[in-house]
């Protein structure tokens, strides 16, 4: 591992740019999401007309749902170590594993919207339809932003001479990213589907 | 002015000279603006018991503050002229003085706690329950003008609000519209009650009822104006509390409750007939002829010392300028232009007639 | 303009223009963010003056209220948003690499973007007057009257979007800012070595990175509200306006020290070097602009006194908010320390920072004096307050911009500003502000609520407001003086030496202008005053190798790609969201680019 670095420019502090660029991009993301949440709870309760809540959310199948992403997780642990330890064809497979699984959260949630909005839950329902779509959908989006990261990377590797000298940097601050957006989704889903309404 | 010794002492002594000759041309014109008389929005000349706290509050801060602003411009000047650069003057090199820099720690705290603490038994007064037998009355905040209901009265009135002396009163302070059935929607933007001299101002929030409460203690007219910004008439959203004795309020409150005579006098009844041909009923109440809920009530609009928000004087010319084109008045205002076009002008004389019989 | 405060760039067939399109280097950055801001600046005070000119009379028929409405929101956003904040990083840019001794920021095409985006944002909130009308529900936006049902027309949607561009601006370049602070420091140069303009810098990089994603989410909710029918800040649904008003405050009070705290910076600069010893308290006034920056987070209700918050919020937020008197309080008694035994000379720049502290103490003051929310409920939306914001932001802030340009220009232009003419325009500009403003305090409390675009007479308003009126003409002249002074400056021959003050910080140690990557030799800092250090201990600089293979990033364009499909992205919001899917396309696009375009 120690050896991936000796290319690195000289830091005050010994961590990379990039890297810490992205730790303090994800310091100014959980305040978004933080505001997002506040948002919700403050809204809890407030809907004046159904459907709340409580009517309407699939537990099991987001549970599901966390699951895979939860699994996506793991797979971006695993390309990351696969990236530092010049195990080039468990990055790219565990790449690959994380992009699917990340599209395959996104296919859930497209469903729940789509069934939530036939049931007659829309943005312009009530505080719970507002709040929810916006706080979910902005996730959805960090999600699809994810997975485009990840697949620039893997298209990148794909190439001659790969991800070049930067490699396990690259993958690495990918990983900070898909994990940041994993560890949100769970506290959505605990405030959302878990905390009792 | 050096920085030897007796050069300090004139340039302290110089520096404090101007300062304080600022200070006090500064100190003459804000009693200046404060004190204006009895006619004016001044937050000086407090006519209610918690007007006052707030006011001696404010004195409080106010010196506080004067001696700040004496001590630091004081300062700075001096420094700046015992400490020009001078021809083989040396600067000291120092780096801080712990001592010096603690003990300034304690200037700001010592002054910040003087302040808090007369505030929050302030805050606990003002913002505390009004007393039980507080005279009531719902405050609702339309752009833009202010409608006051008297729910035990039953009264329901607009721009001016009257009060009796020496007796509390409790404000419920609502941004909407009151439905025929009773109910209310909260379909109006933000605004804030403000009359200087009776109170600090509070913010009338749709989707929150807000309270104010005050006991005035002289009687007379006390200019208010809404202070949130509120949209194109923001300006011209005016209003008068009058306080009057518990007799003249009594008085009042008692004509009020019954509604207006029925007009006898031929001009008066075209009057009448216009209000409702020209469809001011659609929108305005008059006790006994219509039930308009939209705009302001004017069972007793002929006695309100002004119109249209409190710009106008309630004259019966400036009572036609407005009704023929209130948006040259008050930019965007929801009483549509050209009610009136329709009507000759004797009609609208008699309208204009009948409206200011309304007394 | 811009071309002539460039450094010695060579142009061949390129055009200068396309040069200056593609710089990534961060001192041609920092003078594309000084013109624009400067510019936005003139354009903000002629807004001003549109209003103060209206409200001179009572009744006054300049303006109409649609277009007073329109002029006093954009002036507030301008001057906050298009002025003050890219003044404030058209300083950063320049001075961050120069002064921790770095050859540049960490992300030179990241700072292109910043800069191209603000343009954008800039130009959409200033143009929207002649499409269909500027913002006009106040530089604040309170719901209901930003929704809608009160605001039919396209304006809010100006205020909303080009606020996400230029927040997004703001949030790209202080990530910049942070990393580059923390990371690319020059060896020696610990934390507590940082010159106090640098930490300053960083106190306000963390306020922005940690403050504008709140307010990001109240601007897509208000969007929501206002195309896609949701009702986040309206009753209807159950919606809260107050909600809105916490979440752009929890924003909108940091922003108020992202715009002093700057200037406090360029304050501790000037004065130690002006006074020639070193800085009163270095290690109190770094703690002190850090806590600010802390008790900033914890007092935005403060703005909110009398929206019915109940008791103990208010007892709560006031306790926060007198708090923050205590840290401002050290600041200018060490500033007043550091101009004590000192030997100072009365530069331009030195005539701006003592005005900086007197001006600025004035709006402490009255600052600290409505932190009583039982005076608040007086002073809240009136003109006292009015005074107060600016003579924090102009006594204070801009105040402290002209010390900076005054003290940095030889350095950045190799020019001086004329000495006569600058104490000239500063006493004009000082008497017309003090004209303008502090008559504010006496209609404040003759009770002169802010945001009306007429009044009667007979209120006891009328003096005043000429007088105020008539300081606002001052003022404005005294920045013409100013701009001729840039212009005749910008003729001179280049005769500025590397350090003319005496300074003790890096940017003196290079050539006035630097050289495009900065430094010869990137020195090694023992004190925090390293030049000084090296003077007294007879240490010399390294001599400039013979051979130098300084490698800096090439030029790009993909930041003004990416900048163009985020300008097609708002502009898409505005009109058809097919528009903002093209746009998002480009930046794809150009992110691609980006990512594949050799650095090194």
């Amino acid at each position: 591992m120690a050896a991936a670095h000796e290319v690195q420019h000289h830091t005050s502090t010994g961590v990379d740019n990039r890297k810490l660029l992205m730790w303090v991009f994800l310091a100014s993301e959980c305040l978004f999401f933080g505001t997002l949440i506040s948002t919700y709870l403050i809204f809890k309760g407030n809907s004046l007309v159904g459907p709340l809540p409580e009517e309407i959310l699939d537990i099991p199948l987001t549970s599901l749902s966390t699951f895979v992403l939860l699994m996506s997780s793991l797979a971006m642990v695993l390309a990351v170590y696969g990236a530092q330890h010049g195990q080039l064809g468990l990055m790219k497979g565990m790449l690959l594993a994380t992009i699917l699984l990340g599209l395959t959260f996104l296919g859930f949630q497209v469903y729940e919207f789509r069934t939530f909005g036939s049931e007659g839950l829309n943005l312009t329902t009530n505080q719970f339809g507002a709040s929810f779509f916006v706080l979910t959908g902005f996730h959805g989006l960090h999600v699809g932003i994810g997975v485009f990261y990840l697949t620039s990377l893997l298209i990148g590797s794909m190439r001659r001479n790969g991800l070049g000298r930067d490699r396990d940097l690259w993958v690495d601050t990918a990983g900070l990213y898909w994990h940041f957006v994993d560890i949100v989704w769970i506290v959505i889903f605990t405030v959302i589907y878990l905390m009792p309404h | 002015m050096g920085r030897s010794g007796p050069g300090r002492i004139i340039a302290l002594v110089v520096s404090l000279g101007i300062t304080l000759a600022v200070s006090g041309l500064l100190y003459y014109w804000f009693r200046e603006a404060a004190f204006l008389g009895n006619d004016y929005q001044s937050t000086f000349e407090p006519a209610s018991e918690n007007a006052e706290k707030v006011h001696s509050v404010y004195v409080l801060v106010f010196w506080l503050a004067g001696a700040v602003f004496v001590g630091v411009m004081a300062l700075t000047l001096a420094f700046s002229l015992m400490f020009r650069e001078q021809e083989g003057a040396e600067a000291v090199q120092t780096h801080g003085n712990s001592r010096l820099e603690i003990l300034w720690t304690f200037i700001p705290v010592v002054i910040v706690v003087a302040m808090a603490v007369p505030t929050f038994d302030a805050i606990v007064q003002i913002e505390g329950d009004a007393p039980d037998n507080a005279l009531e009355v719902t405050v609702v905040g339309h752009q833009w003008w202010f409608e006051f209901r008297y729910g035990d009265e039953g009264i329901v009135t607009a721009t001016d609000l009257h009060i009796p002396v020496d007796r509390a009163v409790h404000l419920s302070l609502l941004s909407g519209n009151y439905q025929a059935d009773g109910s209310f929607i909260d379909n109006d933007v933000i605004h804030s009650f403000w009359v200087p001299r009776l109170m600090g101002k509070k913010d009338i929030m749709p989707g929150h009822e807000n309270h104010l409460w005050f006991t005035p203690t002289e009687t007379g007219t006390f200019l208010g104006q809404c202070a949130e910004f509120c949209g194109l008439s923001h300006a011209k959203m005016r209003f008068r509390v009058i306080v009057q004795t518990q007799e003249d309020y009594d008085a009042w409150v008692a004509q009020q409750q019954t509604n207006p005579a029925d007009p006898t006098d031929e001009q008066l009844l075209a009057g009448q007939q216009a209000f409702s041909s020209a469809g001011c009923i659609g929108c305005h109440t008059i006790n006994g002829v219509s039930q308009g809920l939209v705009g302001p009530n004017l069972t007793y609009v002929g006695e309100r010392s002004t119109l249209a928000g409190g710009w106008l004087d309630n004259t019966p010319a400036q009572m036609e300028a407005w009704i023929r084109k209130p948006s040259s008045v008050k930019p965007g205002s929801h009483m549509p232009d050209g009610l009136v076009d329709n009507l000759s002008q004797d009609q609208v004389d008699a309208l204009v007639a009948y409206l200011q019989s309304l007394r | 303009m811009a071309t002539a405060v460039g450094t010695v760039g060579q142009t061949t067939e390129h055009s200068k223009i396309w040069e200056w399109m593609t710089t990534v280097d961060h001192k041609k950055i920092a003078s594309l963010y000084g013109v624009t801001g400067f510019t936005f600046f003139l354009v903000g005070g002629i807004e001003a003056l549109l209003v103060r000119t209206q409200l001179a009379r009572p009744e006054g028929t300049v303006l109409d209220a649609d277009l007073y409405n329109q002029l006093f929101s954009t002036h507030a956003l301008t001057m906050i948003f298009l002025a003050i904040m890219p003044l404030g990083a058209s300083f950063f840019n320049y001075f961050i690499p120069l002064q921790i001794g770095a050859r540049d920021v960490a992300f030179p095409r990241l700072n292109a973007l910043g800069y191209w985006m603000y343009l954008s944002g800039g130009l959409m909130l200033t143009l929207s007057f002649f499409f269909g009308g500027a913002p006009d529900g106040g530089w604040f936006g309170y719901a209901p009257l930003s929704t809608t049902a009160f605001a039919p027309g396209r304006n809010m949607d100006f205020y909303t979007v080009s606020l996400l561009i230029l927040g997004s601006s703001s949030l790209i370049a202080s990530l910049n800012f942070v990393v580059t602070i923390i990371n690319m420091r020059a060896p020696g140069m610990t934390m507590m070595r940082l010159p106090v303009y640098m930490w300053m810098t960083l106190v306000v990089a963390f306020l922005l990175v940690l403050s504008l994603p709140v307010v990001t989410v109240g601007l897509i909710q208000l969007y929501f509200d206002r195309n896609f029918g949701t009702n986040f800040f309206t009753p209807a649904t159950g919606g809260d306006p107050i909600l809105w008003q916490h979440i752009f405050w929890i924003f909108g009070h940091p922003e108020v020290y992202v715009l002093i705290l700057p200037s406090m910076g360029i304050v501790s600069e000037v004065l130690p070097v002006m006074s020639r010893k070193p800085l009163f308290g270095y290690a109190a006034i770094v703690f002190a602009g850090a806590a600010i920056g802390v008790l900033g987070f914890g007092v935005w209700s403060h703005h909110m006194f009398t929206t019915g918050l109940g008791t103990v919020p208010q007892v709560v937020f006031s306790a926060s908010t007198m708090a923050i008197g205590i840290p401002t309080g050290i600041k200018i008694f060490n500033w007043l320390g550091t101009m004590y035994g000192g030997n100072i000379r009365f530069t331009t720049a030195t005539y701006y920072a003592v005005g900086f502290i007197a001006l600025f103490t004035i709006g402490g003051i009255s600052g600290v004096m409505h932190a009583s929310p039982a005076v608040d409920t007086q002073h809240q939306d009136s003109y006292f307050v009015v005074a107060h914001i600016h003579y924090v932001l102009f006594g204070g802030a801009i105040m402290g911009i002209f010390s900076g340009i005054y003290y940095w220009f030889p350095k950045m232009t190799g020019r001086f500003l004329d000495e006569t003419l600058g104490k000239v325009s500063f006493w004009v500009m000082f008497i017309g502000m003090n004209m303008t403003f502090f008559p504010m305090h006496f209609l404040g409390i003759s009770g002169m609520p802010r945001r009306i675009y007429t009044y009667e007479s007979g209120l006891g308003w009328d003096t005043w407001n000429l007088v105020a009126t008539i300081g606002a003409y001052i003022m404005a002249f005294g920045v013409l003086l100013f701009v001729i002074n840039f212009f005749k400056s910008m003729r001179q021959p280049q005769t500025a030496p590397d350090n003319p003050w005496g300074g003790s910080t890096l940017e003196w140690a290079t050539s006035s202008p630097p050289p495009e990557h900065n430094f010869d030799v990137i020195p090694e800092v023992r004190d925090r005053d390293p030049l000084w250090y090296n003077r007294d201990h007879g240490i010399e600089l390294p001599p400039k190798p013979e051979h130098m293979h300084i490698h800096m990033p090439p030029p790009s364009y993909y930041p003004l790609i990416i900048g163009a499909g985020v300008t097609l992205v708002g502009l898409g919001l505005l009109a058809h969201l097919g528009v903002a899917v093209a746009g998002a396309l480009v930046v794809v696009y150009g992110v691609w680019g980006w990512a594949l375009e050799p650095t090194d």
